[in-house]
């Protein structure tokens, strides 16, 4: 009457720990066949001989100084908001407002620029900027996190949603500034450089990467070292063990999602004051996003943080050199980006869980 | 002052329609406890497959049937976005990666392959100029014969392409699976406890599986629609611009509910274009109007959420990922 | 004899380095009904889990009408008709019962919920159930929700049906009403297992008693062979002399006083009904009861976790002499007011320490506040994490592993080891040894005498009545939320308490 039914061919159990050294290699594994599985994706679109595309991709980033430092501000940029979102997502709060709490600092940054001019000191003008922009960070993230601490309202969702409020509200103010309708901000100030982050050594870029630098070993000594960093551990640990000792969750929810403002709002400042003296809606231009990766990928960890972030922006400046040298659409990068993610994001699997084979013959 | 009004309702409907297919397509797969964040990425692919395939049918051909158009689109744009979302359940429902990280990756690599493709489909061929499918737009374009002689109600709710009234359909049809039959009461429990579904003796792998790709297809739809029904065949990089995030809020103001999202879909498409038909707008008062779908969607997810009634929150499981033997 | 209905041969289940199950034999016929009886953590549950196909068997043999089987899915054990009501519930909360009892159910015809309601009164008139078939599962009581779990199972024909602590949740009526209903069932010739720890149960209710011991299938009796003190025995092992050393209280003083405590858990039954008892300083207050009487609840109402409904918690402080009242403090707040007190609890890596932080940082979660600096000291937490891998012989590579690495008793002793650092007044601590080997329950055992000496008031929740009766001074019996006797642990025997415990709820304690 039955069916004769056997034991399951594949079993998939979890794992109690895997080595480092083991889910080391399942991850370097897993980089490479990506870097072969995006290589010949460009291969098949360019028939060029894959040695030929890696070695376009290099020159993308290294075979002029300028490059180079593009690739280094690049990083920079996208590392500053991974640093960002790094605190609240260790707590386990899903902050993708990233995009809009940049967009909000960059804003008030902006602003500040195109109503004060030069009618303050550079320097004094800048502090002002700094404060500003943090200040818009902090309110675009607290909202949510309010909500979140007080009904546990989805933040995944509601910070989603704060990303194109922040949008609308940039092209309002763009609108406003500029009567003419063409939507487009013109560099600020050009003339006088008012709010413009100082060049030092020649280098556009050089101050900003010295911040975002300065920031990294800050937020890595926070996260290591602090009693605040401590906390939001535990707390992401286990929302049990905080009661238990006795922290207020509530408390340290509020005030790591308000850091993780203030560290987009910085990004904001320095994309517009050190970088474009200008704002457009796409100045985060997807690395709020592209930024949850980068620190998920690095296990929150700021200084492997440096490593992602770089790896992905060489991936992009390489994939755009192709792009350019073969007439081809610069977006080829955020294919070979993708690309990329999805191998690191699936290998997870395999440090995580094993797979068994069906042991006994079938009788 | 009424043709006005027909006139904004009739754009609210045309705004309105990729944001129904995206957001019927979102529902789905949220229904299965599956938070598909790449739903924007998926809707490009939707858009730039009907767009290869219909290229290289109008260029094999001097006289492209309308019928062979829509149907080879309709199929790539179909497969293309099929193919996507089956990425998102290969690795969140099979290797169990997280469905953020996994949604946001995806929609990455979906705008740029659209805008990849988009820009570079006719180097590729050898061909300058811009992408211009204009058989195929007709085709897609292509109302009731009669619909213009109906005057004013004619004009205002039959004078739009097929896929329009298949959005409608497809919402409609949702519903009804999702509420009225088996396969929709099973879906919904895994949705809100894949582990009691799990010891009902539901496949809770296969309906993941399928409702992510049936609705990552059907968002896919809402791609097609903008490029041929909405700007006739035509591609501009980025062009679709945020509609697909739109559709997200609106699976959160729809409450997860097909039917309502039809009401809510033309509602943001109405809201996305009624600074046209408002008089006297400066531009900036344009773009704050432009905030609104979003600022309703934030206060709907803030209400519900207070609220907690049990039958306006999200799907119990959503955003989780499941594992039988987890202890 | 007949083919049984179901058999078990050599099952074995294991869950990383923990045994759930270790070669275990079992058989119920048709028309029978059999008590699965055994301690909390003996692996009841882990084994039926097997059979309704939600673990699988790491080695063993499954038989359905004397043919193998494997059972892979819960699907599978549809297919064999075996349906399993489980201790949590599943069912979708947002789903009418009718439309969880037709969930999943695989049929030619149109679906249509209006016949499963029908045919779901059908087996409510036939059994006496009573139940609205359209109300929501969060509108319905728990023994609602049992009702429609075990409607569900019945409504899928099943003929073998499993029940996990079915009365655990139920008032005396509701569960009578059940055993009634089950009683049918069996005359209808189904087969049912059902786990329980109640021994009255078991001797009203079943024709045989299988019984499991710390994973291991101990025997299985006929119900009219045997007695509550066999049973007793059987579950909770044969009298063993442990040799634990006790001593005698020095200067008792009442440190702890406990009033009329009441407090409900979320889904709002009441856990704890007028509790009152003193703790005395330089003595071990045992408290035995089945897993889930209320132990957890009382534990942390004394550490300010718990919401109580009425009541007062006095604590006696040693230094000024005044008695605090701990009723709704937090756990930060009773510490501010010098309570020294220390809570080992039950669920040691989901309460007690955070797994993924090594040894150093679970050392520093209750002392990371001290002084001003913004940053935390990890060198006196490094020091006393040295010192307590080596004073309770901690097996690790280091004091910076990972705590979620060790092995369960490592675990323990480094969660023990941090509460003792803290010179503690009131020492709690909850189920200590559980899945501890032998030498690390006594390091445990002399550890909890140290303190006592030193003059602490220790609460030791336990499970092992052995361990109770040699190391504790008075022993309180918990059952169902209220206290069923505190005895002289010197002079009571293992008999006294095993009856205490399972001294059925709704009796003399609890009017």
């Amino acid at each position: 009457m039955h069916e004769k039914t056997h034991e399951p061919l594949i079993h998939i159990t979890k794992r109690a720990f895997l080595e480092p050294w083991k889910a080391l290699i399942v991850r370097i594994c897993a980089v490479l066949l990506a870097l072969l599985t995006a290589g010949l994706f460009i291969v098949l679109l360019t028939g060029l001989n894959p040695l030929e595309v890696y070695a376009e991709m290099f020159k993308g980033s290294f075979s002029t100084n300028r490059k180079f430092w593009i690739l280094l501000q690049k990083t920079a940029m996208l590392l500053c908001i991974a640093l960002a979102v790094t605190p609240a997502f260790k707590m386990k709060f899903w902050n993708l407002g990233a995009e809009g709490q940049v967009l909000a600092g960059g804003l008030a940054c902006t602003a500040c620029m195109f109503y004060l001019k030069d009618s303050l000191p550079n320097w004094l003008l800048i502090l002002i900027m700094i404060a500003a922009s943090v200040l818009s960070g902090i309110i675009w993230a607290i909202i949510p996190a309010f909500f979140k601490a007080n009904w546990n309202t989805n933040e995944t969702l509601f910070t989603l949603m704060m990303n194109y409020a922040a949008i609308q509200l940039v092209s309002f103010c763009i609108a406003k500034w500029v009567p003419n309708g063409s939507g487009v901000l013109p560099i600020l100030n050009s003339s006088t450089k008012a709010g413009w982050l100082p060049t030092l050594f020649e280098k556009q870029y050089f101050l900003n990467v010295l911040i975002v630098a300065v920031i990294t070993v800050v937020m890595y000594v926070y996260l290591k070292y602090s009693k605040h960093g401590y906390e939001l551990s535990v707390v992401g640990e286990s929302q049990n063990t905080a009661k238990y000792i006795g922290i207020n969750v509530k408390k340290i929810i509020l005030r790591t999602v308000a850091l993780s403002g203030a560290i987009c709002g910085v990004s904001g400042f320095l994309l517009v004051s050190g970088t474009g003296h200008t704002i457009s809606t796409g100045l985060a231009g997807g690395n709020g996003f592209t930024a949850i990766l980068v620190s998920w990928l690095a296990k929150f960890n700021p200084f492997i943080m440096v490593l992602t972030s770089l790896l992905i922006s060489f991936l992009q400046r390489g994939a755009s050199q192709i792009a350019s040298s073969y007439q081809m659409d610069d977006s080829i990068s955020d294919i070979v980006t993708g690309i990329i993610l999805f191998f690191i994001i699936g290998c997870e699997f395999f440090i995580n869980y094993k797979i068994n084979f069906r042991k006994k013959e079938d009788k | 002052m009424l043709t006005t009004l027909a006139h904004f309702i009739s754009a609210s409907i045309i705004q309105g329609t990729p944001l129904l297919y995206g957001a019927v397509g979102e529902i789905l797969t949220e229904k299965s406890g599956n938070l598909n964040l790449g739903i924007p990425g998926i809707m490009y692919v939707g858009g730039i497959s009907g767009i290869i395939s219909g290229y290289i049918y109008e260029r094999s051909t001097q006289a492209p049937n309308p019928y062979l158009c829509i149907i080879i689109t309709l199929l790539s744009a179909l497969i293309g976005s099929a193919l996507m979302s089956l990425i998102y359940s290969f690795l969140t429902i099979t290797l169990r990666a997280n469905q953020n990280v996994t949604g946001l990756a995806l929609t990455t690599f979906g705008i740029g392959i659209g805008n990849f493709f988009g820009g570079s489909l006719l180097g590729f061929f050898g061909d300058s100029g811009s992408i211009a499918l204009n058989a195929t737009g007709a085709a897609y374009k292509a109302s009731l014969p009669f619909a213009s002689k109906l005057g004013l109600f004619g004009e205002t709710f039959l004078s739009f392409g097929f896929l329009t009234y298949v959005a409608v359909v497809v919402a409609i049809i949702a519903s009804y699976i999702i509420n009225k039959t088996k396969v929709g009461l099973n879906l919904r429990a895994v949705g809100e406890s894949p582990a009691t579904a799990d010891a009902a003796g539901i496949n809770v792998t296969l309906y993941k599986y399928v409702s992510t790709v049936v609705g990552g297809a059907i968002a896919g739809l809402g791609g097609l629609y903008f490029v041929f029904d909405y700007i006739g065949g035509t591609w501009t990089n980025n062009g679709f611009g945020d509609r697909g995030w739109l559709a997200v809020a609106i699976v959160i103001f729809a409450l997860w509910k097909p039917k309502s999202a039809i009401f809510s879909s033309y509602l943001f498409g109405g809201l996305y274009i009624c600074c046209v038909y408002i008089p006297g707008l400066t531009n900036s008062d344009k773009e704050l109007i432009k905030m609104a779908p979003y600022i309703v969607t934030i206060v709907v997810l803030i209400l519900t959420s207070i609220k907690k009634k049990r039958e306006n929150l999200p799907p119990a499981s959503l955003g989780l990922s499941y594992f039988r033997e987890e202890r | 004899m007949a083919t049984a209905a179901i058999e078990l041969k050599n099952i074995c289940k294991r869950f990383g380095s923990i045994i759930a199950n270790n070669g275990i034999n079992l058989s119920v016929y048709n028309g029978e009904i059999l008590s699965l009886l055994g301690e909390n953590g003996s692996g009841k549950t882990t084994l039926m889990n097997m059979i309704s196909g939600i673990y699988f068997p790491d080695e063993g043999h499954i038989f359905i009408n004397g043919e193998e089987v494997f059972i892979r899915s819960p699907k599978d054990a549809f297919k064999y008709k075996i349906g399993m009501i489980h201790q949590h519930f599943k069912l979708v909360d947002v789903f009418s019962a009718a439309e969880n009892i037709a969930l999943g159910i695989e049929s030619k015809e149109r679906f249509n919920l209006k016949k499963a309601i029908e045919d779901v009164k059908a087996i409510c008139d036939r059994y006496g159930f009573e139940i609205e078939p359209e109300k929501k599962i969060y509108e319905m009581s728990v023994s609602e929700k049992q009702t429609v779990e075990i409607l569900k199972v019945l409504y899928r024909g099943a003929d073998i049906l499993i029940l996990d602590e079915p009365t655990a949740v139920l008032t005396p009526q509701e569960a009578q009403k059940l055993f009634a209903v089950l009683r049918k069932m069996k005359e209808d010739g189904k087969s049912i297992i059902i786990i329980t720890h109640k021994l009255h149960e078991v001797l009203s209710l079943s024709d045989r008693v299988s019984v499991l011991r710390k994973g291991q299938y101990i025997g299985t009796v006929k119900t009219s062979e045997t007695n509550e003190a066999e049973l007793t025995e059987m579950m909770v092992g044969r009298k063993i002399e442990l040799n634990i050393e006790r001593t005698e209280p020095v200067e008792p003083v009442k440190r702890l006083e406990i009033r009329n405590i009441n407090c409900k858990n979320r889904e709002g039954v009441q856990m704890l009904s007028n509790i009152n008892f003193d703790a005395y300083s330089g003595e071990i207050l045992g408290i035995a009861g089945i897993a889930g009487s209320g132990q957890k609840e009382l534990l942390e109402a004394i550490a300010g976790l718990q919401h109580l409904e009425s009541g007062e918690i006095f604590y006696n402080n040693p230094k000024n002499g005044k008695a605090e009242n701990l009723r709704d403090k937090t756990p930060l707040q009773i510490k501010e007011l010098g309570v020294r007190l220390s809570f080992v609890p039950e669920d040691r890596l989901g309460m007690g320490l955070v797994g993924n932080m090594d040894i150093i940082d679970n050392m520093m979660l209750r002392s990371y506040r001290k002084g001003k600096s913004l940053f935390v000291q990890r060198k006196k937490p490094r020091n006393l994490a040295e010192k307590v891998i080596n004073d309770l012989e901690v097996v690790t590579p280091g004091p910076t592993t990972p705590v979620r690495r060790l092995s369960g008793g490592n675990v323990q002793k480094v969660l023990v080891g941090r509460e003792i650092a803290a010179a503690p007044t009131v020492l709690m601590v909850a189920y200590p040894v559980r899945g501890l080997d032998i030498n690390s329950s006594y390091l445990i055992y002399n550890i909890l005498n140290e303190q006592k000496q030193k003059g602490v008031a220790i609460i030791f929740v336990g499970e092992d009545l052995d361990v109770l009766l040699e190391l504790c001074d008075k022993i309180l019996v918990i059952g169902s939320g209220s206290i069923t006797g505190i005895v002289d642990a010197k002079t009571a025997t293992k008999e006294e308490i095993g009856l205490l415990m399972t001294k059925s709820n709704g009796g003399a304690s609890n009017a």
